[in-house]
């Protein structure tokens, strides 16, 4: 890679666009899906939980990379453990003493950014062997492509599960009393999953290329 | 330099796991103040949410000065133990409950405002489905009607269980009776669906059934211990 490569070169931004459709983290490499059926009952933890995978996977991508060439290979996986849950801490204690109510929103999503895939599978496949700043960007770029799918399905699970929307009603009382009913197995794990199924069909039949034989 | 050597791998282990530790500790003593500072006010803010008094995290403690007049410690007897304030917002429920029923500290929170009148608050804590859930139940002064109520967890799961701390599980709670027609302590028992015409029971969160069978364990096991309390100095 030469010095003068600008920071945005078409293959820079492919690293932030490829995981948004074709190389999606969670539809293609079916990477992070414990994660993606435990915070999509409603939009907003959904969110969240995108903004702090994307804070600790961006930092995690460009610390591991600037170290790459240190990190003894028998224990990197290791080393990446460390760094990923030395961030963790490091973020959720300063959100603990200067933006508490953030902190508690993210409470039980700190244990599941450790154990997300996607991070663990972006150090190794990436990071350890490219330079800081394509893998600044392809922690941003794969933390968006999860985010994207988290919120396309939190967006369907929390609209016809609990019939709001970021915690607002949008479904009109008018529907109710005409007798239609939240559908409570939305709510439940197996529904994100179902979902999730559904969202991987579309993709595929639209995008032939991406059938495996 | 010979990176996949032995030695270099265990030197490699050794002082990044003592930089992580130093980098981590640090970051503890240094914030451990401001976060113990925001827990302290976070509890005030929950016994005020009790009594529906909204506050935010800038003004809690004066409102909880104004408002909570008095803070006692009573036993399991209904005796009154100490009435100092602040060593009763310092009791901490989870060494409480470990204790026999007879030695456990019971505070209780009194709240007075001249448009509201007097309420007492109390606090709860029991087991959810993944942490520990609490909660204060503020009483009104028949000692037998729930006036309000919060709730708060751990980390229960968001959409399901986490339900606990939504206004919408909570409102539900006021005008709930503790004891039965004949004043037979009764706590209040989970129920599907129904509960809205009964005033001994409460709702469950649909897919939370752990959390909300650790909620009423929690109601029957911390307002229990007040009974005799409740009963007595009508």
């Amino acid at each position: 890679m030469s010095d003068k490569e600008p920071l945005f070169s078409a293959k820079n931004r492919k690293l932030l666009t490829n995981p948004l459709g074709s190389d999606n983290p969670i539809t293609i490499q079916v990477l992070g899906i414990c994660s993606a059926l435990a915070v999509t009952a409603k939009l907003e933890p959904a969110v969240v939980m995108t903004i702090s995978v994307m804070a600790v996977l961006a930092l995690a991508n460009v610390i591991v990379s600037l170290l790459r060439n240190t990190i003894p290979s028998r224990i990197r996986i290791i080393v990446q453990l460390v760094i990923v849950a030395a961030l963790v801490i490091l973020v959720d204690q300063i959100l603990k003493a200067y933006a508490y109510d953030v902190s508690k929103q993210l409470s039980v999503f700190v244990g599941l950014i450790i154990t997300n895939c996607i991070i663990m599978g972006r150090l190794e496949a990436f990071a350890l062997g490219n330079r800081p700043w394509p893998a600044f960007l392809d922690g941003i770029g794969n933390a968006a492509g999860y985010g994207i799918i988290l919120v396309i399905v939190a967006f369907f699970r929390e609209l016809l599960g609990s019939g709001t929307l970021y915690g607002f009603n949008v479904i009109p009382q008018a529907f109710y009393d005409m007798g239609y009913q939240n559908n409570g197995l939305m709510i439940l794990p197996p529904m994100a999953l179902v979902t999730v199924g559904i969202i991987i069909w579309v993709q595929r039949s639209r995008n032939k290329a991406l059938i495996e034989s | 330099m010979n990176t996949q050597s032995n030695t270099y791998t265990f030197l490699y282990a050794a002082i990044m796991v003592v930089i992580v530790a130093a980098v981590l500790s640090f970051t503890s003593l240094t914030l451990k103040g401001r976060q113990n500072m925001n827990k302290e006010i976070e509890k005030k803010q929950d016994i005020l949410k009790a009594v529906n008094v909204a506050s935010t995290p800038d003004n809690a403690v004066e409102l909880y000065d104004k408002y909570i007049v008095e803070a006692i410690i009573v036993n399991s007897e209904g005796e009154v133990k100490s009435n100092d304030k602040a060593e009763t917002f310092k009791v901490d429920l989870k060494n409480e409950n470990k204790k026999d029923l007879s030695e456990r500290n019971l505070p209780v929170f009194i709240f007075n405002d001249t448009k509201v009148g007097k309420k007492l608050i109390i606090p709860v804590r029991g087991k959810g489905m993944w942490g520990p859930v609490w909660g204060f139940i503020s009483m009104e002064p028949d000692r037998k009607t729930i006036f309000g109520a919060t709730f708060d967890h751990q980390g229960e799961t968001p959409g399901l269980g986490a339900e606990i701390s939504k206004a919408e599980f909570q409102k539900p709670f006021t005008g709930k009776q503790i004891f039965d027609e004949s004043g037979v302590f009764t706590s209040l028992k989970l129920v599907k669906g129904t509960a809205s015409n009964n005033p001994h029971a409460f709702d469950a969160v649909s897919g939370g059934t752990v959390t909300s069978k650790g909620l009423e364990a929690m109601l029957q096991d911390n307002l229990s211990s007040y009974e005799k309390f409740l009963k007595s100095s009508k």
